[in-house]
Formats: structure tokens, sequence, C-alpha cells
């Protein structure tokens, strides 16, 4: 139900409105963050933020700032609205998802605010496609509370000694361990599988590895189908940061630099699944 | 009834192939009418299709370098069958780098079509591949079914938009919605639209140019009194629509759309030796 007409500001009718000169720095982020069809979009002055949750358990965001647009003007302090995110990648990706660096998608987004639906301007080659996407009261988010104070052990790694391995986890092993410690291993997955148990190790002085300040050994297990959905983050970026705290709420924060050069982050929270922090090697 | 032909030429094979191709995505099966000098591919509006119908035509003399036909009798020269295109198009699969690939129609246990397929081989003798595809003979006082449709009175025609983007679109739009309308009019101006509960979508495409229907007496004059700005539309199933795109294996040289407002869409896509022509009825 509509409220009331709230006077547009300065006479401004949309409370957001965004151009931006290629969709696909937008539709790329928000596939790496695609796991379920709702997310939350929450708009301020410096940019967009999209949240996606599953199970209470697991939290992504994908961050796309005010400078990424050509222009991104937000009328209020904040704009909020829970919008299906299934939809509007598809609307976003109207002309196809081929990579074609010589005809990119040209992007305008306004919104109006509660209760009107996102619109959606797309052009390419002369096409014109407007979408009109209803949008809905959003959710309460959960709050993982995941301060920079609180982070027990951290590395940071170049996401293409990682990719493999996520692509390849056994998805027969329910949950996903990752053991974090000064000592060796010092970075380790493993995974608990129908065909048996599985290793990966990070050495500390290994190329790979950019960061890595881990002050405590940490065991801590994840459910791995929650997890395999920051695949598709993992694919799109360059580095990563893993980080947890003192009660094992893991943190990933991916680098990802879009066609132009830009750089944005995408992060995925998650639960842990047992509390597992004495040493176990 | 007679039927043998030929084909030598390799350009003409992967032509062929690719009209068998096309064909094959379109209809599960289909009716095959030969005459002296054509081949029609022809479905008719069953309800089974889901009122789809479609009349493909060839001239034979541009695919094959033999082609011999005697028909049910002398006064009705033409042969109908009933086949699987999927399955003539299997079979020509095996003719890609072929010497010769012969068709002839045989009647061993039961109608057949059987496709010889001459491969290259490195000893002094040929390797042969020979596939019998079933068909069904069609017999003459069902031939009335097949009759060329003829262009219905349409409101607007319109040219295609490129369909690599009409392709892409459609794609996406099909996620969202089963059916699509598709609105046009006589200034070259095309809108794809869709509609539900959670979203809608149109895209608008300018430009495309009206095709010149010569007025045979007056019987097009509706198209031509009509308003250019007007819009002719239809609502049909967009994946009726995808097929009949996804289907095109090379652009055709010509593409078009003639619609009857709320009732049918007729689409025509023409290429060098093949002409296609496609009917979907709009939904209630």
């Amino acid at each position: 139900m509509p409220l009331s007409a709230r006077p547009p500001g300065s006479g401004e009718p949309y409370v957001l409105s965004a151009s931006l000169d290629n969709a696909r720095h937008l539709s790329s982020l928000l596939r790496a963050v695609h796991f379920q069809d709702h997310a939350t979009c929450f708009a301020t002055a410096n940019g967009l933020k999209v949240t996606v949750e599953d199970a209470k358990c697991i939290q992504a965001n994908a961050f796309i700032q005010a400078e990424i647009f050509q222009e991104f003007a937000v009328q209020e302090e904040s704009v909020t609205f829970r919008i299906n995110l299934s939809v509007l990648l598809d609307c976003l990706t109207i002309f196809g998802t081929s990579a074609l660096p010589g005809t990119p998608t040209a992007l305008r987004m306004c919104y109006r605010g509660y209760s009107y639906p996102l619109m959606l301007f797309l052009e390419e080659g002369g096409v014109v496609t407007v979408c009109k996407i209803n949008t809905q009261e959003p959710d309460e988010l959960l709050d993982f509370d995941f301060c920079s104070t609180n982070v027990v052990n951290k590395v940071i790694l170049q996401s293409e000694g990682l990719r493999e391995a996520f692509a390849e986890l056994d998805m027969t092993s329910e949950v996903l361990q990752i053991t974090m410690s000064p000592d060796k291993p010092y970075f380790r997955l493993s995974t608990f599988g129908n065909a048996g148990s599985a290793h990966l190790d990070y050495p500390r002085d290994s190329d790979l590895m950019e960061a890595f300040h881990c002050n405590q050994t940490q065991t801590n297990r994840y459910k791995i189908s929650l997890l395999k959905p920051s695949t598709k983050a993992l694919a799109l970026s360059c580095k990563v940061s893993i980080r947890t705290d003192a009660q094992g709420f893991l943190s990933l924060q991916y680098m990802i630099r879009n066609e132009d050069g830009q750089i944005c982050f995408v992060e995925y929270y998650c639960c842990p699944d047992e509390d597992i922090t004495e040493a176990e090697l | 009834m007679r039927f043998r032909a030929k084909i030598v030429d390799l350009a003409c094979l992967n032509h062929f192939s690719r009209v068998i191709n096309t064909i094959a995505k379109l209809a599960k099966t289909c009716a095959l009418r030969l005459t002296v000098s054509k081949l029609y591919f022809i479905l008719s509006d069953k309800v089974a299709n889901g009122g789809v119908s479609m009349w493909c035509e060839l001239c034979q003399g541009n695919f094959f370098d033999e082609f011999q036909m005697e028909g049910v009798a002398a006064e009705h020269n033409e042969i109908y069958l009933e086949l699987v295109p999927e399955n003539l198009s299997r079979a020509l699969k095996t003719a890609q780098n072929a010497k010769a690939v012969k068709i002839k129609l045989t009647n061993k246990h039961c109608p057949c079509l059987r496709v010889a397929v001459e491969l290259p081989s490195l000893s002094s003798s040929s390797r042969m591949v020979t596939h019998d595809i079933p068909v069904g003979v069609i017999p003459r006082r069902l031939w009335n079914d097949f009759r060329e449709p003829s262009v219905p009175d349409f409101d607007v025609s319109i040219y295609l938009p490129v369909l690599k983007t009409m392709k892409s679109v459609l794609e996406r739009m099909k996620n969202l919605s089963n059916s699509i309308v598709i609105e046009a009019n006589s200034s070259g101006e095309m809108n794809l639209k869709i509609e539900t509960d959670l979203v809608s979508v149109t895209t608008h495409f300018k430009d495309l140019g009206n095709p010149p229907w010569a007025s045979e007496d007056g019987c097009q004059s509706s198209a031509q009194s009509r308003d250019l700005e007007s819009m002719a539309e239809a609502r049909i199933d967009i994946k009726k629509l995808l097929q009949l795109l996804a289907g095109q294996q090379v652009n055709p040289t010509k593409a078009l759309c003639n619609i009857v407002s709320k009732r049918i869409v007729h689409f025509i896509l023409l290429h060098e030796d093949v002409s296609l022509q496609y009917f979907i009825p709009a939904l209630a």
C-alpha cells in the first residue's frame, strides 16, 4: 500500500537516480552475490550496497561505490528496498551477457521511493529497453558485528591460488574446515566427504600469500553449501582477504577489478557450524 | 512412387544440412512434400502444435545434382511424406565431409528414406554409411491439410530487428514471462513487451523499415490506409518465437513479420535458396 505521497525534495522526483555507461560494472558484481532470489538494496551518497542472506547464517554484500557510476544521486540520507535479484539481473543483462568490448549497455536507474518500482533504462546500439521492477519492504538484515578490532586471524591470498581449490571442493562434505595458525599448517582448507578427507595447505611464505597475520590457532567449520556460492565472487576477484574473529565468524572480502580497472568489493560473512576453537591439527 | 536424389557439391550439402537442422528445431514431425522442382517442409496448424504452422520451400535445383521424382499418379505428380526431421538432421551430420550423399525412397519392410553417405577413405574404395529413416506416406485424400497458407490480411508488416539482439532480449524475457506482446507500426517501430506481477519490460526498436507489399486489387489497402503510427499487436508464446529465432543457423537475407492484431503473427525468413514462413497464433 503506498504511503501518502511524500513531497519530492528540491523538486527532484527520484530519491535515487544513477547512470552507468557499462551496465556490466553492476551486473557482474551482483552475480557474485546471487545465491537467493531476493536482495536488499541500500543506497547512500557513498554508493550502492546489495545484500543477500540465507539461513540466517550467511550474508553477502556487493559494494558499488558512487565513483563507479557516471552519475549517482541520493536525495535522502539512505534509500532501502527489497527486490527480486534474479529479475534485476535478467533486466540488467537484457541485451545478453557476452562481453563485447565495443558495445557496452548503458544503464539509467531511477527510484521514486517507498512503494514505487525500480525503473531501469538500458540502451545498446540504439535499442532501448525499459524495465519496471516491483520493490518490497526491506527485510531486517543480520549484523555480524565484524569489526577489525575483533579479528583474531587474517590472511590475504591471491585469488588465482584459491580458484581451483574452491571450484573442486568436495561437495559430499557437509563442512568446509578452515584452520589458521601462526604455526604449521598456517592456512589449511579441509573437507570430509564420502571418499575421505582432503586437506589443502597454503604455507605462509607461499607466493600466493600476500599477507599473513595469524595470532592464534583456530579451526572452524562452515556449512559448505552456504560457502559454495562465494566461488562466484572468487572467480571475479584478484585478491581475497580471509578473517576470523574470536567466535569463529568468517569474513571473506574479495577485491574485484572491473573492465575499466576500477576496484569494487564483495564480502561474505558466515557463522561457524560448530564451536571448535581449541588447537586441533 | 519413386524418389532418388544426389548431392555431390560440399557447399550444397552443408547448406542443405543447415536447412534440415533449422526445420528439426521447429518441428518434431512434419510433412515433406516433393514435386518435380521443389521440396517443402510443412507443419500444419494442429492443436498439438499449439496452433503454430510452418511452410518451408526449397528449389531442388539449388541443392541437388540429381533429382528424380515420380509422384503417386500422373495427374498428381507429387509425394507427401511424414517424417521426423531430427532423424534426417542426424543422418546428415555424418556427411560433413562426404564425397556424395544419395537419398532414395525405399519400401523394404516399411517406407524409408535411405540416406547413403559416401565418405572419403584412405583405401581405393569409399566408406559408405547408410541411414534408413522411417517415413509415413501421406495419402492423397489428406493432401488438403498441407496447402500453402495465404498471406493473411495483416495490419502491419515490418522488417525484424537484428536477430541476434532480438534473440538476446527474448532469452531474458523468457525467464520472466511465458507470453510476450509484439507490437509494431508502419513507421518502422516495434516493441516487445512483457508484463507480470513482478516486472514489466519493454524493448523498443526503431527505424526497422516496412516492406513494400504490392497491393493487388486493394486487398492490402487496410495496411496502407492505416495511420502510420498506430500499433498492431498480438500476444504470443515466447518460447515459440524463440524456437523460430534460435533455429536460424545463418542470418537470413530478409526477415520480416506481418501482424494481424490479436490474431496471428506471420514470420517470413528468406535466405538465398530457402524461404521459411512461420505462423504463431495470438494467445487468448
